[in-house]
């Protein structure tokens, strides 16, 4: 994509594992340079404005909102997305059982939950429902209704504890 | 697992292959790709050298507007056009919503981008097309407009009054059509009734808010002359159809994909100016154009849903059996008609199907749909049946609790049964196939009602204020070509399914109704899989390209299975009889003694394995000189259904709500929620279960939280997801589902839509809820979103103030 | 919604950024979590010429405790600050409060000195930052300044930090173990900004309430002591109903409250004095206080 004669920086920092160089537009937020510039498509866009949670990325180990961060942030840190080759435990079970549980329609929300989910079993490895409404209250669903959701969760997290 | 189909006058009596598909539960095959991040949504798709577009968007509610010089936003670097009404005329011919259902619709024209006057706050006015997104909108900044304000309406309750400004000013008024309907004799019926009730509702606008925001990436090819669209729609064909008359590009010259859908719910089937605007945009500099609304456009410009100002009555006898309804209805349609529906289907909705689910031999309703300088309604899930199913609902507690009998039982009574039908309502829509009184004793069964009841006697005991509403529903799904073909808009009725054996064995086929996540995808490569006699595993559909699709309906009034599934059992059936007459002849066998089996043909008594599908197929298409020259087996077939009877598929359900009241706060919460419902033929249990819960949220969404209000200035104030507010997890209880399953006799499956159920009759189970933790207070409310503030000053706790 | 175009600096020392804040102050903005400024980039609301992007600033982070007193960097993350055991221990109502900001991804990205200087009037944290009569610590080229808490929030979105300052780190100075802290808080969704939040404070003698401090976040345009409110309680006994109510009744005529959207003003005295109400009523019953946990 063409910047003209925007404002640019250089960063360097880790995508998913691979070590990535480059100049970015100082006003291009993360999910957008991730999404367009990287090509890592699964993190979505659903608000600008941090309220749906459909743009979470994993940076230096914490999911946080990639509309909230502009991508020039990214510089020395590491950045995990849900397309991550080396997606941890808790993601896979997550996936699995979201598959499993139909928990998802349209997927558009999915990655950005499913990332906020295995915040939440890292912390928490027996989380109660209420627990789990609370960790995804900042994630939107508009198909699920969040039961299915809920359920995965708990299931993942009981997989995860061997049972 | 066997489950056998029958057809009632069919000759055919379908006897199951092993392993019976159909009925089962099965996760979605195409869900594996989503979670892990694979999902291919309309922005995901770049074409080389496009260009990104933004709007000039009107910030009033109606104003006049000059464009000046456009010469500073044109020179801005990155920036390849700014593009006004004038220039996209050439390309794009205007439109205006007509639709025989409603003669004499006022609905003045519309253009992709505003001709001199913006008549809604959001309208598009200019357009720039950039290199980037954030260039756009530099340039959108640097637009030289000259706003002359007009005077607005956005208050419904002005909107027909004398001297009331009006939403175009070449009207004499905003009145866009109005019907009433009548039959029996509502005036003695309600004159000589022992009991009449009353209420007037206020339903707030709301709007789909779907996660994926609206969005199309156009590339007209100047050399080929073809136009390719991807764009986030639930019917690519109808869209493909619009393109090619609104453009002037012949049909087939014009290309529509519809991949991955981030959520649809009816927001995604109509017309937006701002989207053909990108493809008149694509059409005239012959580059690529692409366009996602962010949220703000998207909360601004998506169509609304469900703007209503009823009046109800409810007439009852000294039995306590319905006489009738009398509904006053007035809708706030916008600015426009929504184009090629009509807003005012949503309206019409609602009024055939007040009282659905009862007996009554009377009924009067007056509508009036009005114009205002507001973004154009449209039809969002369940359409108008969240109203009429709140009305009737509201009206039926009512009427108990005069009679001073349990709501349930005065439902019972009045309850259409299975001998009253087939009948048509005094609303005129007709009922067949229900099964209230079983879904009402499944809801008691399910609910455990009287330990509910117990349990919230306890919690009443302990001050605090526990509520429990029903509602039960009837919607009017899978529409027949009756329904827009009487009407002479173009939307098609019937769906195609091709079906094709492929030289591995697998069975792939292309279907013409729309995958926008509610998984339909999947229920039909289980018919497909149960049709043909293949493993699920084994068959693909594919939906969504019209080059690659026949012409259909897409996804709209919960058709997928009602009408989709119909098409694929016909094509998978049809492929089966070409497969079995191939195999006949390579084997010396009567096709009639063979079946197939797992993808295997197999000896239809005894079982044994013959030959497998693969074979089959590669003889067929590398080695058809082994067939004899009178058998000539057609490996891809079509199928087209079109139900030949019966406009609409009604299904019925019942829901309850329990609810709790914060006296202090105001807050309303949801604390559980049952749902019992009938859609016939269930293809993928797991699939409609959570259909119906996220069709639920939607209501519990509708009935407390959301609402597009406007300032007392016309101006929109829910603008952003920190104003419109959407049910989030924490807040929403589980909700249990169960379902009667009474096929539709008229179709092999017998399936009925479910997708939209949910939402049915959420609003109105937690209306009565709220009500009923309200009653010993002596206060009702009848507004739609419950907000704490109207709870509140029901309550006498907060002073009146307009709200609109 | 991408943002106006805008000059983009990291400085890596403290002096660095506040060169630039003397220089470009009036027309730069403070990057720090981003959790509010970048929405308000994005809706073109915010448009600095420069962005000062103060996340690389070493030490700007910290939590520690000085001489007894609890000193959290302005950088600090609320997630680091809800898990850390210093704040357990020395500043519970912070944890308290934060319990109720946003989600668990902004947490992992907004910080103190971000939510004290953009001064939301329904943020939590500048109500729980009067309530515990902390010291804001503010520098700039020309010096450095600690200002009260109760004279930082000076109006709506409006605090005494000047357009060449910086905030440095919060002082919270240590409690006699007889103070209780609690937030609580109103809102229409978890984690959706306060309608009401009250950052509440009692110094318990025996059953008497000796000491209080009352502050409330989405009332007013700005977080500050409720003193008549608070001489109402001072004295009463904690169970005595009548102390309650007469103090919920001197909170209803102090506080001046905002009429925003469709709340109106009635509605938030009405719930201010709820959760007034609620919370002594709690203390009576010594539930749910001070991490006992």
């Amino acid at each position: 994509m063409e910047t003209i004669d925007e404002p640019t920086f250089e960063i360097a920092c880790t995508v998913n594992g691979t070590a990535v160089r480059t100049r970015v537009p100082v006003r291009r937020s993360l999910v957008d340079w991730l999404r367009h510039d990287v090509g890592l498509t699964g993190s979505h866009i659903g608000c600008e404005h941090g309220v749906c949670g459909a743009c979470h990325v994993v940076v230096d180990g914490r999911v946080v909102r990639g509309c909230l961060m502009l991508a020039v942030q990214a510089d020395g840190q590491s950045i995990e997305t849900i397309e991550s080759p080396s997606a941890s435990a808790r993601i896979q079970a997550l996936q699995q059982t979201f598959f499993e549980r139909a928990a998802l329609q349209c997927g558009y929300c999915t990655p950005g939950i499913i990332l906020q989910a295995a915040e939440l079993l890292a912390e928490t490895q027996m989380p109660t429902r209420e627990q789990i409404r609370e960790a995804l209250s900042g994630s939107y669903c508009r198909c699920t209704g969040y039961q299915a959701i809920i359920d995965a969760v708990d299931a993942a997290a009981a997989r995860l504890r061997g049972e | 697992m066997g489950v056998t189909i029958s057809v009632n006058r069919s000759k055919l009596k379908i006897r199951p292959s092993a392993g019976s598909s159909i009925g089962l539960s099965m996760p979605r095959a195409d869900t594996r790709r989503l979670v892990a991040g694979h999902g291919r949504y309309m922005d995901d798709y770049t074409a080389k050298g496009e260009l990104h577009a933004a709007f000039l968007r009107s910030p009033f509610p109606h104003a006049e507007f000059t464009l000046g010089d456009l010469s500073k936003p044109t020179s801005l670097a990155g920036v390849a056009a700014v593009l006004s009404a004038v220039e996209l005329d050439p390309v794009c011919r205007p439109w205006r919503c007509e639709s025989k259902a409603f003669p004499g619709l006022v609905s003045p024209e519309q253009r992709p981008l505003a001709l001199a006057r913006a008549a809604y706050e959001g309208e598009p006015v200019a357009m720039v097309l950039a290199v980037s997104r954030a260039i756009a909108e530099d340039a959108i900044e640097l637009i030289d407009v000259v706003w002359r304000e007009l005077p607005a309406i956005t208050d419904l309750a002005r909107a027909l009054e004398q001297g009331a400004p009006t939403a175009h000013p070449d009207l004499a008024d905003n009145l866009a059509w109005a019907t009433e309907l009548r039959s029996g004799n509502p005036e003695d019926a309600f004159a000589g009734a022992a009991l009449v009730l009353e209420e007037n509702f206020v339903f707030e606008r709301h709007t789909g808010v779907t996660l994926e925001p609206r969005g199309v990436l156009a590339d007209w090819d100047p050399a080929a002359e073809t136009l390719e669209v991807r764009i986030s729609h639930q019917m690519p064909h109808q869209i493909q159809l619009h393109l090619s008359d609104l453009l002037g590009i012949p049909l087939s010259r014009v290309r529509v994909i519809c991949g991955d859908i981030g959520g649809a719910f009816g927001l995604k089937m109509h017309v937006y100016p701002d989207e053909i605007g990108v493809c008149a945009a694509s059409r005239l500099i012959g580059r690529p154009v692409r366009f996602q609304t962010d949220r703000l456009e998207s909360l601004q410009s998506d169509i609304h849903a469900r703007e209503h100002r009823v009046r109800g009555r409810i007439a009852v006898d000294a039995e306590g059996r319905i006489l009738g309804f009398d509904i006053d209805d007035l809708q706030g349609l916008g600015a426009y008609s929504v184009f090629p529906r009509s807003s005012t289907t949503e309206a019409m909705s609602a009024l055939r199907t007040m009282g659905a689910p009862y007996r009554f031999g009377h009924f009067r309703a007056r509508l009036r749909c009005a114009l205002q300088n507001k973004v154009p309604t449209g039809q969002l899930r369940a359409v108008g049946a969240p109203i009429s199913c709140a009305v009737t609902e509201r009206l039926m507690d009512l009427a108990a609790r005069a009679r001073g009998e349990d709501s349930l039982e005065f439902r019972r009574r009045n309850l259409l049964r299975a001998e009253d039908m087939p009948c048509v309502t005094s609303a005129g829509s007709q009922m067949f196939g229900l099964s209230h009184e079983a879904c009402l004793d499944r809801l008691v069964e399910l609910m455990e009602l009287p330990r509910i009841r117990a349990e919230i006697e306890t919690m009443r005991r302990a001050g605090r204020w526990i509520g429990l509403g029903f509602a039960t529903s009837v919607e009017l799904t899978a529409s027949g070509s009756e329904a827009y073909g009487r009407a002479d808009v173009p939307v098609a009725s019937v769906d195609t399914v091709v079906a094709t054996l492929q030289l591995s064995g697998e069975v792939t086929a292309q279907a013409s109704v729309s995958e926008i996540g509610q998984g339909i995808g999947q229920s039909l490569v289980q018919v497909l899989a149960d049709a043909v006699g293949v493993d699920p595993g084994c068959v693909t559909v594919s939906t969504g390209d019209t080059d690659g699709v026949p012409h259909g309906g897409g996804a709209w009034a919960s058709r997928g299975a009602a009408i989709g599934a119909e098409a694929a059992w016909g094509a998978g059936r049809a492929l089966r009889e070409q497969i079995l007459c191939a195999a006949g002849a390579l084997l010396q066998a009567a096709p009639e003694t063979l079946d197939i089996r797992s993808g295997r043909i197999v000896d239809g008594t005894t079982g044994s394995d013959r030959i497998g599908l693969d074979e089959i197929a590669r003889t067929v298409i590398l080695q058809g000189y082994e067939l004899p020259s009178r058998v000539r087996p057609q490996l891809t077939v079509a199928h087209l259904y079109r139900r030949e009877r019966d406009t609409f598929l009604p299904n019925n359900g019942i829901q309850a709500s329990l609810v709790e009241i914060n006296p202090q706060t105001g807050i309303v919460r949801a604390l559980r929620h049952w749902a019992v419902g009938d859609c016939g033929r269930i293809i993928n249990p797991l699939l409609v279960d959570e259909q119906i819960r996220g069709g639920v949220v939607m209501g519990l969404g509708e009935a407390l939280l959301e609402a597009c209000r406007y300032d007392a200035h016309g101006q929109f104030v829910s603008g952003t997801l920190t104003d419109y507010l959407v049910p989030m997890a924490y807040e929403m209880p589980d909700i249990e589902v169960a379902h009667v399953e009474t096929p539709y006799e008229g179709s092999v499956i017998g399936a009925k839509g479910a997708g939209e159920a949910g939402t049915c009759g959420a609003p109105a189970a937690v209306l009565n809820a709220v009500n009923d933790a309200l009653a010993t207070e002596g206060v009702r409310v009848a507004r739609l979103p419950i907000t704490p503030f109207v709870v509140l000053r029901a309550l006498g706790k907060l002073p009146e103030e307009a709200m609109t | 919604m991408k943002p106006a175009r805008f000059e983009y600096v990291r400085p890596e020392t403290v002096p660095a950024a506040l060169e630039l804040l003397a220089s470009h102050g009036s027309d730069a903005a403070i990057l720090a979590g981003g959790q509010s400024l970048v929405p308000m980039l994005n809706f073109r609301i915010a448009r600095p010429h420069m962005l000062i992007d103060v996340n690389r600033i070493g030490g700007l982070d910290r939590i520690e405790v000085q001489d007894g007193a609890l000193i959290i960097g302005a950088s600090a993350r609320h997630s680091e600050v809800l898990r850390s055991q210093l704040v357990h221990s020395h500043a519970p109502l912070l944890r308290e409060g934060l319990k109720h900001v946003a989600h668990a991804a902004i947490r992992n990205r907004g910080t103190l000195g971000g939510s004290l200087a953009l001064a939301d009037p329904a943020a939590e944290l500048p109500a729980c930052i009067v309530c515990l009569d902390a010291e804001i610590t503010l520098a700039s080229r020309r010096a450095e300044r600690a200002v009260a808490a109760e004279n930082f929030f000076t109006g709506l979105y409006t605090t005494a930090c000047a357009a060449d300052e910086l905030l440095l780190h919060v002082r919270i100075r240590p409690f006699d173990p007889q103070w209780r802290f609690s937030f609580s808080e109103v809102a229409r969704r978890h984690g959706d900004f306060a309608l009401a939040g009250l950052a509440f404070a009692v110094r318990l003698a025996r059953e008497r309430i000796d000491d209080c401090r009352i502050a409330f976040c989405g009332v007013e345009v700005a977080p500050r002591r409720l003193r008549k409110a608070e001489y109402s309680l001072n004295g009463a006994e904690v169970n005595n109903g009548a102390s309650r109510v007469a103090a919920c009744g001197a909170l209803a005529e102090e506080l001046e409250p905002m009429s925003s959207g469709d709340c109106p003003a009635e509605y938030r005295i009405r719930i201010a004095s709820a959760l007034l109400n609620d919370a002594v009523e709690r203390l009576a019953r010594e539930e749910s206080f001070h991490g006992d946990d």
